[in-house]
């Protein structure tokens, strides 16, 4: 009989890389939360911030549904909007109170309540929602949102109807002397609440009830064989998702100072899972990457096009079909490739590819944009870079087909020529 | 009893252009697992294909081209976009569907504008047909009704006494089994994909001058055709009949109480005055869906009819 010895520790990995893995991105993480406002970001810039701070959180609480439980939700946004409401509520108590408890109540501490009220309503909402999984959830989760958002307008007292319910954020006493009147005091209560709900997100992902989460959504026979109950795991999975998300809503709270029914139907929710799926939901940062590039997207790109939602539903296709990691798997892969041994064939593949996807990119832009005046009917002529591109010069559509075909011709080749490899 | 009649009638056929469009969803459902969140995507696609083929030719061969059209484009969307994504799991598939509704509501803003399109009941079928209780009963609804049980009928004849119908019901249980002895699965599963799109284009075509045909007509309808479908059971074409039936008559019938819950729950001492009193139960009606859909599955999670867990 040989003797098979084991030392877990040497399994485990080693205090350097604990700290590379665990703690040094936060440190990172935390420095430029706090060297943002040093580069004097204008008030536009600020707000478009705040988003960001309040859409990772929301993300990230998303996922801890879809990436880890394995739970798709398409009525996430009702947490949000619920512990929202609750804390526009609790601004408008403050604001009316005279002393007291709500009179003594500084206004930094919303995100709890909305903590709060996402937990109560997750567990609510999650008790008949969580007996099943898969399909029969994300249908729930679809009816849930839509009984929440049609409920809504009736009662005008709770949720405002169509004008919704504001807030004062100025209310209430100051806190480390925040007044949380301008923006610059308002992003330092976003940062705040982003770092701490990043962290504690992780940290739940460390947990037994994180890592059962995850088996959960793997093998549910097998976490039961182990002696725990599936459901249980996924409802308080649930829970802890919706209570997340509730803080998001108590951050919004104070930023936007308004909620309404909008808030809590299936477009904000569809939004968040388009955030996190295009980050990634297979990585711990990928819906923090996801929430920030379509955070930017929403309010900067409309801007620019009137078809930006055709390219957020071509971008989100792209990913499901073609790159399930989403922008973090491409990161990371990336990394991966420049610290691989045979880096030059990885980078001769990614040459191909790359001029590859530009080229459609282009031909893309192009037929979008030529459709998009095309469709308003104002004549008015698509024109980058001084060449006048109308629906009905030949260069038009020279440059919107031949480029595809190219990069298409591209990504075949490059797909042929490192299959074996 | 004037309110009852119409409420039925009008109640059955709303019904059936809700079964219509869930008969394929259904079948797309119990063959491949994808729910596919497009489907009312497709039916507003078959909406606006039949107003441009009407303004070039007439409505008779809009009936029949439109639902073949979008037929095709379903053929396409399976063969070079689901398929690729089946092997990455169901989410996948449920969340490339979904992409693909932002993506068709889209396209058609840009190729038919953001406003209504003015796509009419055609002239030969514009009259009155009866009078019932002094109110005139249009000729069009009646043709709707017609559309739809002849539709209902040959999808029964083809499912149940044609050989076809017999792959299909046995690729729906047993995929491997029926590729094994030789018949082209993949090619069983593009055909359905289509004739369920199909189906959905058709109640489009008869669907979209009966209400009104915009862009957002895919996103009113999408999650009620879901509802039914769950409802009834997935996999399950006759639960899925029931359940459109019973939305429809009761979604018809609730629009036309104007009672309040003051007046029901009066006895209580609930005044109309009151917030919960002032609700009346037409109010209420969009939202019976989805309370139907929500109770079902926790009592009932195999619908009305269906055989199997969701």
């Amino acid at each position: 009989m040989t003797e098979v010895s084991i030392n877990p520790a040497a399994l485990g990995p080693t205090a350097s890389a604990k700290f590379r893995e665990r703690v040094l991105p936060f440190i990172l993480f935390g420095m430029v939360l706090v060297a943002i406002p040093f580069f004097g970001p204008s008030r536009t810039t600020m707000t478009l911030l705040n988003h960001i701070g309040i859409n990772i959180v929301f993300a990230l609480s998303y996922n801890m549904l879809l990436g880890r439980a394995g739970l798709l939700s398409f009525g996430h946004a009702v947490y949000l909007g619920l512990g929202g409401y609750f804390c526009v509520h609790i601004l408008n108590w403050i604001d009316a109170a005279d002393g007291g408890f709500w009179g003594n109540l500084p206004v930094f501490s919303m995100p709890i309540f909305g903590f709060a009220m996402g937990a109560a309503a997750g567990a609510v909402i999650g008790w008949p929602s969580c007996k099943r999984a898969g399909t029969a959830f994300a249908m729930i989760s679809l009816g849930v949102a839509e009984l929440m958002s049609a409920g809504a307008f009736m009662f005008d007292s709770l949720f405002g109807g169509e004008m919704g319910i504001s807030g004062d954020r100025m209310a209430g006493p100051d806190f480390l002397g925040l007044s949380l009147g301008p923006l610059a005091d308002v992003y330092w209560f976003i940062a705040f609440w982003t770092f701490f709900g990043v962290v504690a997100m992780f940290a739940f992902t460390r947990t037994p009830l994180g890592k059962l989460s995850e088996a959960t959504r793997d093998n549910p026979e097998r976490v039961q064989f182990i002696g725990y109950n599936p459901t249980r795991v996924r409802y308080l999975v649930f829970i802890f998702a919706g209570a997340f998300a509730g803080m998001a809503g108590g951050m919004s709270s104070v930023q936007d100072e308004i909620f309404t029914p909008e808030n809590l139907s299936l477009i904000p929710s569809g939004a968040i899972l388009i955030a996190a799926y295009v980050g990634g939901i297979r990585y711990f940062s990928g819906p923090i990457m996801g929430a920030i590039v379509m955070t930017y997207m929403g309010s900067n790109l409309s801007d620019y096009t009137a078809g930006w939602l055709l390219y957020l539903g071509l971008m989100f296709i792209c990913v499901v079909m073609f790159v399930p990691d989403g922008i973090a798997g491409l990161v990371f892969g990336f990394w991966r490739g420049v610290r691989s041994p045979n880096r030059s064939e990885v980078f001769g593949k990614w040459a191909w590819q790359v001029s590859g996807v530009v080229l459609m990119i282009v031909s893309i832009i192009i037929i979008v944009e030529v459709a998009f005046r095309w469709s308003d009917g104002y004549g008015e002529v698509f024109e980058p870079f001084g060449l006048a591109l109308s629906h009905t010069s030949i260069l038009t559509w020279i440059l919107a087909f031949v480029p595809l075909a190219a990069g298409v011709v591209l990504m075949r080749h490059a797909a042929a020529k490192y299959e074996e490899a | 009893m004037e309110t009852i009649v119409f409420s039925l009638l009008n109640g059955t056929i709303y019904g059936l252009l809700l079964f219509m469009l869930s008969s394929g969803l259904t079948l797309i459902f119990s063959m491949m697992g994808v729910l596919n969140f497009a489907h009312a995507s497709f039916y507003m696609l078959g909406a606006y294909c039949a107003y441009t083929i009407m303004g070039v030719t007439n409505f008779w061969l809009a009936l029949l081209l439109a639902p073949i059209l979008v037929g095709a484009v379903g053929m396409g969307v399976e063969r070079w976009g689901l398929r690729k994504v089946h092997a990455n799991g169901h989410v996948a598939e449920l969340l490339f569907t979904f992409g693909l509704a932002y993506l068709i509501d889209e396209v058609v803003k840009i190729i038919w504008g953001r406003t209504s399109v003015n796509y009419k009941v055609p002239e030969s079928l514009d009259f009155t047909l009866f009078t019932l209780y002094g109110s005139n009963y249009p000729a069009y609804r009646i043709f709707i009704l017609f559309v739809s049980i002849f539709m209902l009928v040959s999808l029964w004849y083809l499912l149940k006494k044609t050989r076809v119908g017999l792959i299909i019901q046995a690729a729906l249980t047993h995929p491997h089994m029926v590729g094994h002895l030789g018949h082209n699965v993949p090619l069983v599963f593009m055909g359905v994909f289509g004739a369920g799109c199909a189906l959905a284009g058709l109640a489009g075509v008869i669907g979209g001058n009966y209400f009104i045909t915009d862009p957002a007509m895919a996103v009113q309808m999408g999650p009620i055709v879901f509802v039914v479908v769950v409802v009834g059971g997935l996999g399950s074409l006759e639960g899925a009949f029931v359940a459109a039936m019973l939305i429809g008559i009761l979604q018809t019938s609730a629009v036309s109480i104007n009672a309040s819950f003051a007046d029901i729950f009066g006895f209580l001492g609930m005044t109309a005055t009151s917030e919960v009193g002032g609700i009346t139960i037409a109010s209420l009606a969009p939202m019976l869906p989805f309370l139907m859909l929500v109770l079902i599955l926790i009592v009932k999670p195999t619908g009305l009819m269906g055989d199997r867990e969701v």
